[in-house]
């Protein structure tokens, strides 16, 4: 990449900082010089939070349909998977499964609960009683 | 409590912290490239059976960790890393370490990383920041990919430092065991050291999914995703394909520039013809992957998506494949002087 062609399309990081870039000047000598962002990624960007919130919403569809339990949505909404959940919670894999469906997720004690709320950055009673249209 | 310490920003964060540590412990001459040259940094890997974000595992450099650990092996110096299952312990050392006056390597996750923007805060662990001070509850921090210094509260720095899932931290911290003098014969010798372990790396790296050939499969695999995946899923992998090559520090094009601009660098040291030449080809290989970033961007935006679309994005590949086996292939053919 030659110097003169490194973009500066203003991203979502570039709000915060520039980043260096590495590129060739006339001389064909490397050198650095700070970038805003550059189109193709901030796309590429895009896409990828679109398909988190395309998750979201499914997982909030499946909550009201009563196919999944509020915690699948409130896992969605954190951008977490069962390993990342199962590591915070320190519930094993498969419990954290069983967990996601409503039948198991009714008889979870307040104390359980207790740990998904801390991860989920929410309250007990907020999982509870999950408003969601 | 503040230390002397300069920050520099960098591309990317391990090299950042490499090198900004070292030369806070005495060796002025390292810089980025050197940093990432020394300890082997350019790689591929694409990882069939693993998930990355719902997406496919990619990355353009070698494994975290790595750069730091064989940067400062070759250099001769020794490193002390640490790991906790403490939280008061993790911060106690970070501490003590303040006091005596040394600036500490910090692994973090970034998804609770407050400073960064929301956008950036997926579930990915292996960010590297410096430590390089405390004024009352807060830490000073440098992080190489911010053009300023920052700060964390303790809180958000153990948070950061304790963040769970693949790669996790577990409040890894590392820095130089002491000041050292390097000499330029050492460096010679690092540069040397690290170009073969780039060459092994990239050309015999046993298996089909990393290194030139980690490349070719990934051309192949991209031509079947259009009818495996569906084209809105298969314009995911292509953003997360762009996203691992451009996002977060790479320098552009998937670190090829950096290692472009190592090996004028290291011509520096070994005043030898062929390195300017075959840094040459790094930017050719890194320019032919951000043109095929603007062609998988194409497809990701939903302007291409036709079966010909994919199959041009496989042949860019492919392209970048020959050019970069040229390439190591040209480097292991270097007659090193003594």
């Amino acid at each position: 990449m030659k110097k003169d062609e490194i973009p500066h399309d203003l991203g979502a990081l570039g709000k915060v900082t520039k980043e260096v870039c590495y590129a060739v000047d006339d001389s064909g000598k490397y050198t650095t010089e700070l970038s805003e962002g550059w189109e193709i990624k901030a796309k590429a960007l895009d896409v990828a939070w679109h398909d988190v919130e395309e998750r979201i919403n499914r997982a909030k569809q499946k909550v009201i349909s009563g196919e999944a339990s509020p915690l699948l949505y409130l896992m969605e909404l954190k951008l977490m998977d069962i390993p990342i959940v199962s590591a915070y919670t320190g519930f094993w894999k498969w419990q954290v499964k069983n967990h996601l469906k409503p039948s198991a997720f009714k008889k979870l004690s307040d104390n359980k609960l207790q740990k998904y709320a801390e991860v989920f950055e929410t309250t007990v009673d907020n999982i509870k009683n999950i408003k969601l249209t | 409590m503040k230390l002397d310490f300069q920050h520099i920003q960098a591309a990317h964060c391990e090299n950042g912290v490499t090198t900004s540590l070292l030369r806070h412990n005495g060796i002025e001459k390292i810089t980025e490239p050197l940093a990432f040259g020394i300890g082997s940094g350019l790689f591929y890997i694409y990882i069939p059976f693993m998930k990355i974000n719902n997406g496919p595992a990619i990355a353009f450099r070698t494994q975290p960790g790595l750069i730091f650990k064989r940067t400062c092996k070759s250099l001769g110096i020794k490193i002390i890393r640490k790991k906790f299952s403490s939280k008061q312990e993790a911060q106690k050392v970070l501490e003590e370490c303040l006091q005596a006056g040394q600036p500490v390597g910090c692994q973090v996750g970034v998804y609770y990383l407050t400073y960064f923007p929301k956008e950036y805060r997926f579930h990915f662990n292996a960010h590297n920041i410096i430590v390089f001070g405390k004024e009352g509850d807060d830490f000073l921090v440098s992080d190489p990919v911010m053009e300023q210094t920052t700060s964390l509260s303790s809180y958000e720095l153990e948070r950061v430092r304790f963040a769970k899932g693949a790669f996790a931290p577990r409040g890894q911290l590392y820095y130089p065991k002491e000041k050292v003098h390097v000499t330029d014969g050492q460096i010679r010798k690092a540069i040397r050291t690290g170009i073969k372990r780039n060459v092994r790396d990239m050309l015999h790296i046993p298996g089909n999914i990393a290194g030139i050939r980690g490349i070719r499969y990934t051309a192949r695999k991209i031509r079947s995703w259009k009818d495996k995946l569906g084209p809105q899923k298969a314009g995911s992998y292509l953003a997360q394909l762009v996203r691992m090559q451009e996002e977060i520090g790479t320098g552009g094009g998937g670190f090829r520039f950096i290692y472009g601009a190592f090996l004028q660098q290291a011509y520096a040291y070994h005043p030898i013809d062929a390195l300017p030449e075959i840094s040459k080809k790094f930017t050719q290989t890194g320019d032919l992957w951000r043109t095929a970033a603007v062609q998988a961007a194409g497809i990701y935006k939903g302007r291409l998506g036709k079966q010909e679309d994919f199959n041009t994005m496989s042949d860019y590949l492919l392209e970048i494949a020959d050019l970069e086996k040229q390439a190591f292939i040209d480097l292991s053919k270097v007659k090193w002087n003594p």
